[in-house]
């Protein structure tokens, strides 16, 4: 019984706030390396992204609620989702055609885009501030929780209870669902095949008259809808400040290059690995441990690695080593 | 039009601006001299701050984005310098803390050793798990309590280590050393990757440091801060007490208050002015000098360079400590400013993506483009607000009064700030890519 109840516990605190973190960076992660794969630069403006296109779910969600329209015991903001996709689709393809494309024309260095890309991280952050102001907002409505701890009590008679938010199983499922269409989308149809064959080999892509301007569009509106989907997602989950998501930017990339830039099985991979280790290594582990071990080893303290503040050190020191073990990546991505 | 003709017409221009912002207060100017010299003196740190970003871009092409735990550090190296000790926290628990840090060292050491003198293979790995495991609960043991002892000295004023109370002008050459320790640590492990894993590899090493400020309380107070910092200048209040000083003012016409502020903000840009100068003058004979050619030929082609027998590696590792040694001492200069020590605030937009719209905008690979961006950018940045407010009641003018969408406008003019910015910034670098003053 004991087993069980560290076990239960090991998932309530541990399992499920990691698979709904782990599936929010990953779907993050997808939009950085599909950037990275067919345009070549890594964006520095893809928390800002995400944080616009979550302002205008945000914004949608509120004016639904204002005409009383609801979606059940679902979070009103998936029926907002597609109005924030579009509106951030339009902004990605008005951001490439003013910015973007110009350097595309003039085959500019991989860090000239970084530095642009700085330069759009610093309007959009300025422009979703403007909007919606720095603050945070909760914009979760409907049912708060798919089991509540003390209903698992009750059906189990363990002592541990074990609680799933409604937002960490929409997550999960939309996240399922997100990957199974982008692994489709670029595995199966024509536009996505043009797509990979553009990013592996951009001359031959050319000569075979695959139109690059295309896919270039093509890749900003699935960025686009990545990129709101994970901000919005991880909004419900948690909650929406501007500030929150441009930190978002270190996790993401960790993720994406843990997983090896370039690589879309990477980025979920590396998505999983940032968030399990994030959550482990900063949980009290004492709960946990009392129930396995026996009296007389019991811990005094907390068995806490590091304090949670400590987040962005353990991204980043899977990141360092990583890098320092295998340059391009678990996922064999690709290194420019 | 020459070089050095555009070079002093610009300055003058940041020199006009400042001016103006003492002596008019029409349009967003305040008016203020105290105003003038507070921006004066901002600016002129984030110059020293742009000259040391400059190093690193324009000399070597070095993509750093961790601008900001550069600052941070030489902040903290003035609290370690120049505040008092704290009575009793190294008999309480200083010694442990070192001792802990040291042994903490020695695993890594260990581990690395390990890694290096044995065969690869799964018991190499075995191996090093365990010394870093054994180490990191040896670390625990003796660290945790320790610090327990010296966070529980009067926590409400001190409750860290406090420094050595020496002066406080000897925290700013200490600010570059520490940054330059921890530049020499980044680098020995970042270096070598490409351009984009470096600024993602920076990145996050700001972030750290600046966690680690936060959260170790023995360290810097964290987020409780550390105020009244020692001072070069003398305070306000006891100018004002100094009959003497009182009557030199009354000489001027001026009255003892706006003499005083006046008098230590100008003693503070008189100090920043040399060093910005000293700097400014030593990144100039090193850019002119065989070092600084090798720089910028390895930054062009690094093969090239490669096959000239030059280790680019080396050279670089070495450009980056200095770069970042100058970051460490104009932050140091900033909270010496302050003479406060705020973790909370250090932010990456204000202080490292700023510093690089001042490069760029400057000019990178010219040292006096740097210092230009720095005051301009820095002059701009803070009155974009006042700017951005006198715009919006322009547009809103014919909105009446009670409007929500009016209220809401001239509510969120104070975000103008990062809309601008990056708008100067992408216009730059689409239209005059080389910045104000391109390098030669």
């Amino acid at each position: 019984m004991d087993f069980l109840n560290a076990l239960v516990a090991f998932v309530n605190f541990v399992g499920v706030p990691a698979i709904a973190y782990g599936s929010q960076l990953a779907i993050g992660a997808l939009g950085v390396t599909l950037v990275y794969s067919v345009l070549r630069f890594s964006n520095f403006a893809h928390g800002d992204t995400m944080a616009f296109g979550t302002m205008i779910t945000i914004l949608v969600t509120w004016w639904l609620q204002s005409l009383g329209v609801s979606f059940g015991p679902l979070p009103t903001a998936l029926l907002a989702l597609p109005a924030g996709i579009a509106a951030t689709m339009a902004l990605m393809l008005f951001t490439d055609r003013t910015v973007y494309k110009f350097y595309r024309a003039q085959k500019a260095k991989p860090v000239v885009f970084v530095m642009v890309s700085l330069g759009v991280m610093f309007m959009m952050n300025g422009l979703v501030r403007f909007v919606i102001g720095p603050g945070d907002q909760r914009f979760a409505d409907g049912e708060r929780f798919l089991i509540s701890a003390r209903d698992f009590k009750a059906m189990t008679g363990l002592r541990e209870g074990l609680a799933i938010k409604t937002t960490q199983g929409i997550t999960v499922i939309t996240a399922v669902i997100v990957v199974a269409l982008l692994f489709w989308f670029l595995n199966k149809t024509r536009t996505g095949k043009s797509m990979r064959a553009y990013s592996d080999n951009e001359d031959l892509a050319l000569l075979s008259g695959i139109n690059p301007e295309r896919v270039v569009m093509y890749t900003w509106l699935i960025v686009a809808s990545l990129a709101t989907i994970a901000g919005v997602l991880y909004g419900l989950d948690k909650s929406f400040k501007p500030f929150t998501y441009f930190q978002l930017l270190l996790p993401i990339f960790a993720a994406a290059i843990v997983g090896g830039l370039g690589s879309p099985i990477g980025a979920i991979a590396g998505g999983f690995i940032i968030a399990f280790s994030e959550v482990t290594i900063t949980y009290a582990w004492k709960k946990v441990l009392t129930y396995v071990l026996p009296e007389s080893l019991k811990p005094d303290g907390l068995v806490q690695l590091l304090s949670t503040d400590y987040k962005f050190a353990v991204s980043f020191t899977i990141l360092v080593i990583v890098l320092l073990f295998k340059p391009t990546g678990l996922f064999k991505g690709k290194a420019v | 039009m020459s070089d050095t003709v555009k070079t002093s017409l610009l300055f003058l221009f940041v020199g006009v601006l400042i001016l103006l912002e003492g002596s008019t207060n029409a349009l967003f100017f305040s008016g203020s001299w105290n105003s003038a010299l507070l921006i004066l003196n901002m600016g002129l740190v984030s110059a020293i701050m742009a000259l040391g970003v400059n190093l690193q871009w324009g000399f070597a092409g070095l993509f750093n984005v961790g601008i900001m735990g550069f600052v941070a550090l030489g902040g903290l190296a003035v609290v370690l310098v120049s505040s008092a000790p704290t009575p009793g926290a190294w008999s309480q628990g200083g010694v442990g803390i070192i001792m802990a840090l040291v042994m903490g060292a020695m695993t890594l050491v260990a581990a690395i050793a390990v890694f290096r003198m044995m065969e690869p293979g799964k018991l190499r790995s075995v191996v090093m798990i365990a010394v870093l495991a054994v180490g990191f609960v040896v670390y625990r043991a003796i660290f945790d309590p320790s610090v327990a002892g010296v966070e529980a000295i009067d926590p409400a004023l001190a409750g860290n280590l406090g420094g050595l109370g020496l002066p406080v002008l000897l925290a700013w050459p200490a600010g570059g050393l520490l940054a330059a320790g921890a530049a020499w640590l980044i680098g020995k492990t970042a270096l070598g990757l490409r351009s984009d894993y470096l600024a993602i590899a920076t990145l996050g090493i700001a972030e750290i440091i600046i966690a680690v400020m936060k959260n170790e309380d023995w360290l810097s107070r964290g987020v409780k801060n550390v105020i009244g910092l020692p001072r070069p200048m003398p305070y306000e209040v006891d100018l004002q007490n100094d009959a003497e000083f009182v009557a030199k003012a009354a000489d001027y016409g001026l009255d003892p208050v706006l003499a005083s502020t006046l008098y230590v903000k100008l003693g503070y840009s008189l100090m920043f002015t040399v060093v910005l100068l000293v700097l400014l003058w030593m990144a100039q004979m090193a850019l002119k000098s065989p070092w600084g050619r090798m720089m910028r030929a390895i930054r062009d082609n690094e093969v090239a360079a490669e096959a000239m027998g030059k280790n680019v590696t080396r050279r670089h590792l070495q450009i980056f400590v200095l770069g970042s040694a100058i970051c460490g001492i104009a932050g140091a200069m900033m909270t010496t400013l302050d003479s406060q020590l705020t973790p909370g605030t250090y932010n990456p937009l204000r202080f490292t993506f700023l510093i690089w719209v001042m490069v760029i905008v400057g000019g990178s690979g010219n040292n006096f483009g740097s210092v230009l961006g720095g005051l301009l950018i820095w002059f701009l940045w803070i009155k974009v607000e006042p700017m951005g407010l006198l715009l919006i009641e322009t547009i809103t003018a014919g909105l009446s009064d009670g409007s929500a969408v009016k209220a809401h406008l001239l509510d969120s003019a104070a975000h103008m700030r990062l809309l601008t910015m990056g708008l100067i910034l992408l216009l730059v670098l689409r239209f005059s890519p080389r910045g104000l003053l391109p390098e030669r």
